[in-house]
């Protein structure tokens, strides 16, 4: 076994490697052929519709699995995702906008309709590129990287953390949802950006393009886990979970907090990009309102109901409390923000590591994750 | 302007001209004392065959001026007017009663008698609508008379002068005679005057704040033959724009100042729990919230109680009322919540959040999930006018309302013993544990003194917002600006932050629209705790140090 070969299997550890392996077969190639071949009345088929549903949800598991790796590592609880998340989802929306080409309504075939619309004569300089989709899959990473790492930079130097950054995440991802809302950003305005007709060449009301894109969902969550995983497991992690844990002795110590932080925020805003430009082609749209406060913090939600700080409670997490709200606003709608609420009640006070931590307490094992913030040193953070 | 009130108006001031030109040429008494006989005449002349005769008649009967002339004219146009075919009198029968036409004397029940009506067509309509427009200007009632002086200055024309000059001449109220002045002044500048006359127009009209009369003013600074009326309206404009630039800042001030004691009142809340606990609470919109539908439902038992006359004292009984109510659940929220999860500050913000959403599918259950109306009682309603500037009644009360908050608060924190503590504990709370101040009880009323007041400000803002489920959602993100600007845990600070947030969104509105406007003092929020990155007031001290 080379270095390298080394490293990798020491990402899990005992039957980890296994379970990873089994989990993601079972979704990249159990359930399409489910789909494919199960006849459609035998209990074991799986509907395109609800292959979709469960690609949706998956790009919630891989927002969540990015917020994990800043909240459950390091101690940053950023209410900004959705943003980051929104962010990657209208980069690939505007690649597919640029896709419908003349088949729009208005049949113009260099402007997006709601451009002209608005009587606008030329595409905006921002827009260029955005018919390649090597340039829009890059825009997917780069542009909530590139906002990540400023903000984050000035957010982290200044040393604000524990709620006064949540707060100022909140704020960043509050003005981008007004900024997006106006119809001269040129992003579509209230009604964003829709009406897709193809992606890569195929179409997208075609059932083997939505199975297609659950599969690539299921193999960035499972490539994105993994280096997560990797990077918990490396030096760095070390320095993050320390510092989670106890800021001031790390920064004494000599690293750089500032560093290992901006370093952690950015890999998980380009994440949630990626799990924004996965979700858009599979709901068909992407308006401001992803931006809005409160999707941000239903993701907390999600990682904090699986366990955070387990990089597998997020996803976990993500695909119940999605689950639970399909069911709930289908039957009661009414019932969900109060069972929602109740969630949040309840996983902070009775559950701090989650789904996770309660299946562990149930079997009486220990089992061999890492330590959860509850175990955190009084004296510190308190009262940020 | 309307298209048609205008294109009367023109017809008016047409017929205006034909009067005063009727009454220059003759150099008659005043059009009240026309010949009673003279009117007798033309009232008759009214009962012709063809319209064209008709026309005229009407014409000369507008010229004649007499008080009861817009009386005739009315009837005419209404049908109402009428030739007895025996007497030959013209007769007005309105109400199953006849007048005579000329004289006003009552001539008996319009039942049975031999009568036959002058027809008028639209053409004599209009004409009649047009001649008595010109008539209100010598109208009995002086508001009346304003507003035809006012549609005058609308629209100022040079035939409109002798009319004017001669109503001017008989004018006798303060009010009515200030418009007649500048309606007079707007005609002459345009043309209708000499160069002192209109020199003079020009002093008269430059205390103006009417954009039309200001457009009125720079033509005249560009085109007016004469160099010294230009120069001299030049400066008039210029002053007119100085004085409307100090009166938008004004504005835009007291706007700003409305706008910030609604964020303060909102935040003040925040800022103490904030301070003494180390908590966000999420669910702080929520109690905005409570406390408008707390308003809301004080409002409905009132009217449905009390009776009409005590109704404006319903505010009085809400604040209050919003008070304990919201300051109850905040003391549940916290004993039965919060409590459990101190130094876990993360963790505070997710279940507040859990509860502001239960509190608003409750409050959306019980009340919908549409609107709630909340009127205004009479006393907060209505505006005033200050050194041009208007203020609507209740933004002056809210702000007022706020300042009053502020104090009390900050006198309670000032000198009651629960101020003490509540100080103590958010400077060191484990040195205040160890001098004995009881903590826990001390956080549950911080907290529920914080919902309280949030409780208040939802009475306020129930005044000047819609009353909604999801109402604190939209103050929530303002609120924490406010306190991060301002400084965790200082009043001062979330005075100061409340109010240059509001005036400075109301500075930047116009500049850069309402949504931009807010971006931007976003951005700047973001940007200002990079300098300062505990507020403006930042509290010091060893225990804030971490």
């Amino acid at each position: 076994m080379g270095p390298i070969t080394r490293r990798l299997a020491s990402l899990e550890k005992g039957r980890g490697w296994t379970v990873f392996l089994i989990l993601t077969a079972a979704f990249a190639v159990g359930v399409p052929l489910l789909n494919a071949f199960a006849p459609a009345d035998s209990a074991l088929h799986v509907p395109t519709w609800v292959v979709q549903l469960m690609g949706k949800y998956l790009c919630y598991a891989l927002l969540a699995l990015a917020l994990d790796l800043v909240w459950g590592f390091a101690g940053v609880l950023s209410l900004g995702h959705g943003a980051f998340f929104a962010l990657g989802g209208y980069a690939m929306g505007m690649y597919l906008m640029r896709g419908i080409g003349d088949r729009s309504v208005y049949g113009n075939a260099d402007l997006p309709d709601f451009m002209v619309f608005l009587n606008w004569k030329e595409l905006p300089w921002y827009w260029w590129g955005f018919d390649q989709f090597w340039f829009a899959a890059l825009m997917v990473v780069l542009v909530p990287g590139a906002l990540a790492f400023v903000f984050g930079w000035l957010a982290f130097r200044s040393r604000i953390t524990g709620v006064y950054l949540s707060i100022i995440t909140q704020a960043m991802t509050y003005a981008l949802m007004l900024a997006f809302f106006r119809n001269e950003m040129g992003f579509g305005g209230n009604n964003g950006l829709t009406d897709f007709k193809e992606i890569l060449g195929f179409d997208m009301t075609a059932d083997a393009t939505k199975v297609g894109l659950y599969v690539a969902t299921v193999l960035f969550l499972a490539a994105s886990y993994l280096l997560c995983r990797f990077i918990v497991t490396s030096r760095l992690g070390r320095v993050l979970l320390a510092l989670r844990d106890a800021e001031s002795r790390v920064r004494f110590l000599g690293h750089s907090v500032t560093g290992a932080k901006l370093f952690a925020f950015t890999v998980s805003a380009m994440i949630a990009g990626i799990a924004g430009a996965l979700y858009v082609p599979q709901v068909g749209i992407i308006n401001p309102s992803e931006f809005s406060p409160a999707n941000s913090i239903e993701v907390a939600i999600w990682t904090a109901v699986g366990g955070r700080g387990t990089l597998f409670g997020p996803i976990l997490g993500a695909l119940t409390v999605n689950g639970a709200k399909s069911f709930f606003t289908g039957v009661a709608p009414e019932i969900w923000l109060f069972f929602l609420g109740a969630l949040f009640v309840v996983v902070t006070l009775f559950l701090p590591k989650g789904l996770l931590g309660l299946a562990a307490t149930v079997k009486g094992l220990r089992r061999p994750t890492l330590p959860t913030p509850d175990t955190q040193p009084s004296g510190e953070k308190t009262h940020a | 302007m309307p298209r048609r009130p205008s294109f009367k108006l023109l017809l008016a001031l047409a017929l205006t001209a034909m009067i005063g030109a009727v009454l220059l040429v003759s150099a008659a008494a005043p059009a009240r004392a026309a010949d009673a006989a003279a009117f007798e005449a033309a009232v008759t002349a009214l009962d012709q065959k063809s319209f064209g005769d008709k026309a005229k008649a009407v014409d000369a009967l507008a010229a004649l001026g007499d008080a009861r002339t817009p009386q005739v004219l009315r009837a005419l146009s209404a049908g109402q007017l009428v030739r007895h075919k025996e007497t030959g009198r013209i007769l007005i029968a309105a109400g199953g009663t006849l007048t005579d036409a000329a004289t006003g004397e009552a001539v008996g029940p319009a039942d049975g008698a031999p009568l036959a009506k002058i027809v008028a067509n639209n053409q004599i309509r209009t004409q009649i609508e047009a001649a008595l427009g010109a008539f209100l200007l010598f109208s009995e009632n002086p508001a009346e008379r304003i507003t035809a002086a006012r549609q005058v200055l609308g629209n100022p024309t040079p035939e409109a002068a002798p009319a004017l000059v001669r109503a001017l001449d008989a004018e006798t109220d303060a009010g009515a005679r200030e418009a007649l002045t500048r309606a007079l002044a707007a005609v002459q500048l345009l043309g209708g005057g000499t160069a002192a006359e209109r020199l003079a127009a020009v002093e008269t009209l430059s205390d103006t704040n009417d954009p039309a009369l200001k457009a009125l003013l720079t033509t005249a600074a560009a085109n007016d033959p004469d160099a010294a009326v230009r120069e001299a309206a030049g400066d008039a404009v210029k002053a007119i724009d100085t004085r409307m630039a100090v009166l938008e800042v004004g504005q835009n001030l007291i706007f700003g100042l409305s706008a910030g004691s609604i964020l303060l009142l909102a935040a003040i809340g925040l800022a103490i729990t904030f301070g003494v606990m180390g908590v966000i609470n999420m669910a702080h919109g929520e109690m905005l919230m409570l406390g408008a539908y707390t308003t809301f439902v004080v409002q409905e038992v009132f009217r449905a109680t009390l009776p009409p006359s005590v109704f404006g004292l319903y505010l009085v009984v809400a604040i209050p009322a919003a008070f304990v109510v919201t300051g109850a659940v905040g003391v549940a929220m916290e004993r039965g919540i919060i409590r459990f999860l101190y130094g876990r500050p993360l963790e505070t913000l997710l279940a507040t959040w859990g509860i502001s959403l239960i509190l608003q599918q409750a409050v959306r259950s019980l009340f919908g999930a549409t609107n709630r109306e909340v009127a205004n009682p009479e006393w907060m309603s209505g505006s005033l006018e200050l050194l041009g500037l208007s203020l609507t009644a209740n933004r002056i009360v809210i702000i007022l309302f706020a300042f009053a908050v502020l104090g009390g608060l900050a006198a309670f924190l000032r000198w009651s013993s629960m101020g003490l503590n509540m100080r103590a504990v958010t400077q060191n709370r484990r040195m205040a544990s160890a001098m004995g101040i009881p903590t826990g009880r001390v956080d549950a009323l911080t907290f529920g003194l914080g919902s309280g007041i949030a409780g208040v400000a939802g009475v306020a803002i129930s005044q000047v917002a819609n009353v909604s489920p999801n109402l604190g959602q939209g103050y929530i993100v303002d609120s924490f600006m406010v306190v991060v600007f301002g400084g965790v845990g200082s009043l001062w600070g979330a005075l100061a932050g409340a109010f240059s947030l509001g005036v400075v969104n109301k500075f930047l509105e116009p500049m850069a629209g309402a949504m931009l406007g807010k971006i931007l003092v976003l951005v700047f929020i973001i940007l200002f705790i990079q300098k300062r990155p505990r507020g403006l007031f930042a509290l010091r001290g060893r225990a804030f140090e971490n």
